[in-house]
């Protein structure tokens, strides 16, 4: 069994890498067939010659970061809140908020801000897909920093303030760098949910706020393109590197 | 213990305003009567919940259900073997582990693309086989209800290697190897030991598929072309095309308590098991 388990594995990684490996490999053919012409850039000049990428790119980044900052704090704050003192009520509202479906998320935001500009004559834009990111990113950063937070002895926190610190100091000089690895670790996740998304965005963004994942996937339901091979095989390598940093910066 | 309180108030704020506030609205909008613009408008009204009843409705409802249910048995399949071998290999543990999450890391509209750029007419599978001659023109790969299926399975896999990774990894060893005391075939020891044993990461891993999988939008509108109408499709035609705010609405509130009731069920089922 032992010997059909590792070929088995072999074919299960394959499955997982393999759709991936070759949409990367065919962004650098310079035939926009499937088949192997030469090397060629072309795809990737291409894309810096697209207002639509640059301008969606931009975008998301924009969207991200903001994103990113403001749910990390935010979650990271209600995380600790929660250790000190658990709220089943808060908890079940986030847990409910990651397991609903993401379409109904997004059409209930849109059915929100449609209904409050009734009044207040604003229209959808970039800061109404800040906000739907910053909702749905807030529950994966408390879980993140919950499970860490676990792993802290709440004696550190009291021994601090029985040797003068502040609740504040407390927080600020011994649970907070104690919670630094887990902290980027939820970043890096909400950055890359953020970067990701696709199907509440598009209910939520303006007409002049497209961001990259509506573009790729505008282009995509016109068929496939070598273009998206590119910008594809850039999004991957990016966060491959991402991670793969993140990882080294944790083990040190 | 002031500073608490203080603490968690962003995110009261954040989930009230962005998360309870949305779903107020869309249960209110459900009662009420379509706009002849879209929109809402008065009376109140109980028509949107008798219209999910109608035949085709319940219809895609069911396929949703059903398909949800293959890929997550599918992912089953595919996923448990795989983590029983990450658990078992004497090293590397951790890299196995990393070669499972990466793909979750990178974009999951790359990875569904990806599909779409290998299956298309012209993709590499048609290619391929057009090459060694096993047939002559390109097979309709996409667009049906086989491509949406291999969209979901391919795109929630991960999350159920994970959580049978960890129940393998926390398995105490002495039981398989009891097992194999007294008699058992390594088969047998595995069917009758470790996987009933692995049932929480299992009953968890497919909570985690299943739940997206059953209000997933992008993958049967990439990869099914539009052909195939789940209900994820069916509630973004509503708000979009078909501008039928409260028909979606009432879609919308019968998705969410599927998935509550499920969820909260299932769990409660469970620890019931383990107390």
């Amino acid at each position: 069994m032992r010997r059909w388990l590792g070929l088995y594995a072999v074919a299960f990684f394959a499955f997982l890498h393999l759709p991936l490996l070759t949409l990367s490999v065919f962004s650098f053919n310079s035939s926009r067939f499937t088949v192997w012409e030469h090397f060629s850039l072309d795809w990737y000049r291409a894309i810096f010659h697209d207002p639509e990428l640059i301008e969606g790119t931009w975008n998301s980044v924009i969207v991200a970061i903001a994103a990113t900052l403001i749910s990390t704090v935010v979650g990271t704050l209600c995380a600790y809140g929660l250790w000190k003192r658990g709220s089943r009520l808060l908890t079940g509202t986030l847990y409910l908020s990651l397991v609903t479906p993401e379409i109904v998320t997004g059409i209930a935001l849109l059915a929100l801000f449609q209904w409050m500009f009734r009044w207040l004559h604003w229209h959808l834009g970039l800061y109404t897909v800040i906000l739907a990111h910053v909702a749905f990113s807030i529950a994966y950063v408390v879980i993140v920093i919950s499970a860490r937070l676990r792993t802290i002895s709440p004696n550190l926190e009291e021994a601090a303030m029985d040797l003068g610190a502040s609740e504040w100091g407390a927080f600020f000089y011994v649970i907070l760098p104690a919670l630094g690895p887990g902290i980027i670790a939820a970043a890096l996740l909400a950055l890359t949910v953020s970067f990701d998304d696709y199907v509440i965005t598009s209910m939520v963004a303006g007409v002049d706020s497209q961001t990259l994942p509506m573009v790729i996937y505008a282009m995509a339901r016109r068929g496939a393109s070598p273009i998206i091979n590119a910008i594809s095989a850039l999004i991957t390598v990016f966060f491959g590197l991402l991670i793969v940093i993140s990882e080294r910066v944790r083990e040190t | 213990m002031k500073l608490r309180s203080w603490f968690v108030l962003p995110t009261w704020i954040w989930m009230v305003g962005l998360f309870a506030a949305p779903f107020a609205i869309v249960f209110a909008y459900s009662f009420l009567t379509r706009g002849v613009y879209g929109g809402v408008e008065h009376p109140w009204t109980w028509e949107n919940y008798q219209r999910l009843f109608d035949t085709l409705y319940l219809t895609i409802l069911l396929r949703s259900f059903a398909m949800a249910l293959v890929a997550t048995l599918l992912c089953l399949f595919l996923a448990f073997p795989a983590a029983l071998f990450i658990s078992r290999s004497p090293k590397h543990k951790n890299l196995y582990l990393q070669l499972v999450m990466l793909p979750f890391w990178t974009s999951f509209l790359v990875r569904t693309y990806a599909w779409l750029f290998l299956l298309r007419d012209t993709g590499l599978v048609n290619t391929v086989l057009q090459k060694i001659g096993i047939i002559h023109s390109p097979l309709q790969l996409l667009y049906n209800d086989g491509a949406v299926l291999l969209g979901l399975v391919y795109g929630y896999l991960p999350f159920m290697v994970l959580p049978i990774y960890a129940t393998l990894e926390r398995l105490d060893p002495s039981l398989p190897e009891a097992a194999a005391d007294l008699g058992a075939r390594p088969w047998a020891t595995l069917l009758r030991v470790i996987v009933p044993l692995s049932r929480p990461g299992i009953i968890a891993g497919a909570i985690l598929v299943f739940i997206p999988c059953l209000g997933a939008y992008l993958t049967p509108d990439l990869l099914g072309g539009g052909r195939t109408v789940l209900v994820g499709n069916l509630v973004q035609t509503q708000f979009t095309t078909a501008r039928d705010w409260p028909f979606g609405s009432a879609v919308s509130m019968l998705l969410m308590l599927l998935v509550t009731v499920l969820v909260w069920g299932i769990l409660r089922r469970e620890s019931e098991q383990l107390t």
